[in-house]
């Protein structure tokens, strides 16, 4: 295998640069849903203006450029140690290049480390796969959506939350009434349930990497996918919190094995500035997506 | 569309409401932190008789942010050829200023101050005694909002850093939304409020 530090590096630019045509879409239908001249059609006027300056320039979407998080799938025997020597190599080359801002500080000291590298820093998850290529997502993690993302234990008396898919809807919706506009809505959620809360919140991490218009594989899950998205909208939010029709663009749900004891649900909150990518590697073939 | 333009009246203040949506002109003040906590301990605190070492500093940033406005940003810059020029320039979290904004409000008769996530009851009140509002950026749009910035004329105090530092910029057709009036009114309140009803009633049964 070659050294595919560049790669990486070309990877960090799209997603820091180029929001994603699904998230632009979703965005400009939404304008068109606002009353015009309200805060909130003006709101996302300006994020859409600002994204194609963006990708004009070539500079990043937000000033937060937030976590860098890998998703590797990669064919069994290529060294994962390598390829994430060259991921951290490339999150400084990144930095000097302003494609990132340097966002990694150290929790006790306080002193950046400058060029976005550190402890468990970038988060990389590595998953061996069948097939014979490699496949690289990345996710720009931003951290005023990070903040408002959160974690519920069922049941939840207080909000009446058994242990369903009814109860989940409910802690699901109570955390995006209270995150209003701080995590820079609209945005997008990826709900995880089960688990213990470690891998709770990095399945709902995950799915942040879906489209936002494939289809859940669990019919329940999908439904109730929509019905929250529907629903988030009707608590009148709206973009920046500024009140409006658009609070949520997009809700992906999923599900892991837990101990009887437990019932986590976890809610990872994503602002407008949905930043991912993809990269594909064949041979000596690389293409983005 | 409201246009605001620096220097900016108390009547013009007065005649916004909370969800109105503005273009900002003029020259305005980065501060954030750092910025907030030197005002209060220097000028505030010291009754207007700030250490003598501070006292050009005083006058200059009386000049600058009397019915001006000071914005929570910490901006990327660049310098070519002696020139700074802004190249991102979103908002940052206000209500970390929330002990400080009022008293800065007051005493250097700042009539706006420009964010995101809207601030707490003491700067609503500020606002509402002394003819201010509270204006929220679009989170997020960094490259546009450099773009709005058309001059960077100084920058003082670089010793607090880039983003902390206190830069004197001229923007034109700043895109913002009133979101604390000089009535009393906090939209930030009142969305809360009316998304709460709302949740309530869809988690009935
Ligand atoms: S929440 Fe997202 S859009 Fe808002 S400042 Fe952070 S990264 Fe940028």
């Amino acid at each position: 295998m070659h050294d595919l530090t560049d790669a990486f590096v070309e990877l960090i630019r799209r997603a820091a640069t180029q929001l994603p045509d699904d998230m632009k879409k979703a965005i400009r239908e939404a304008k068109e849903k606002e009353d015009p001249g309200s805060a909130a059609a003006g709101a996302l006027d300006t994020i859409l203006k600002n994204v194609e300056m963006a990708r004009e320039k070539s500079t990043p979407i937000c000033q937060d450029t937030g976590t860098p998080i890998f998703q590797i799938y990669y064919p069994l025997g290529v060294s994962t140690r390598k390829l994430s020597d060259q991921i951290r190599k490339a999150c400084a080359i990144a930095t000097e290049k302003a494609y990132l801002r340097p966002n990694a500080v150290d929790s006790l000291t306080g002193k950046n480390s400058g060029d976005n590298t550190g402890i468990d820093y970038p988060t990389m998850h590595f998953h061996e796969w069948d097939e014979e290529g490699i496949k690289v997502q990345l996710i720009l993690k931003g951290g005023g959506c990070e903040n408002v993302s959160t974690q519920y234990k069922l049941p939840n008396t207080e909000l009446g939350a058994g242990r369903d898919l009814e109860g989940v809807r409910r802690v699901v919706l109570d955390a995006v009434n209270k995150a209003q506009g701080l995590g820079c809505a609209p945005g997008v959620l990826g709900i995880a349930i089960g688990g213990d809360r470690g891998s709770s919140y990095i399945k709902s991490k995950e799915q942040l990497f879906r489209p936002l218009d494939d289809t859940n594989d669990d019919p329940d899950m999908g439904a109730m996918e929509d019905r929250i998205l529907e629903e988030g909208n009707e608590l009148g939010i709206g973009p920046m919190g500024f009140g409006g029709k658009t609070t949520l663009l997009g809700v992906k749900m999923g599900k892991l094995h837990r101990l009887p004891a437990s019932y986590f649900v976890s809610v990872a909150y994503m602002c407008w500035a949905n930043r991912r990518a993809t990269m594909l590697v064949n041979g000596e073939e690389i293409s983005y997506a | 569309m409201h246009k605001l333009t620096v220097p900016i009246s108390e009547e013009a203040i007065r005649e916004l409401k909370a969800g109105d949506p503005v273009s900002l002109n003029g020259v305005i003040v980065t501060g954030r932190d750092a910025a907030h906590k030197y005002l209060i301990d220097n000028f505030v605190k010291t009754g207007g008789q700030p250490p003598a070492a501070e006292q050009d500093m005083y006058a200059t940033l009386q000049t600058l942010l009397k019915e001006s406005v000071i914005y929570h940003c910490g901006p990327v810059v660049q310098q070519t050829d002696g020139i700074w020029k802004f190249v991102a320039a979103g908002p940052t979290t206000s209500i970390r200023e929330e002990p400080y904004q009022a008293d800065v409000i007051e005493h250097f008769n700042v009539r706006a101050v420009i964010g995101k996530g809207g601030m707490g009851a003491k700067t609503l009140q500020a606002c509402q005694d002394f003819g201010a509002v509270y204006l929220h950026a679009i989170g997020g749009a960094a490259t546009l909002i450099a773009e709005s910035v058309k001059e960077v004329i100084t920058v003082h105090k670089m010793e607090f850093g880039v983003p902390e530092a206190f830069w004197v910029i001229r923007v034109e057709d700043f895109p913002v939304v009133v979101t604390m009036d000089s009535h009393g009114n906090s939209l930030h309140k009142q969305m809360l409020e009316q998304s709460t009803e709302k949740f309530a009633q869809l988690i009935k049964g």
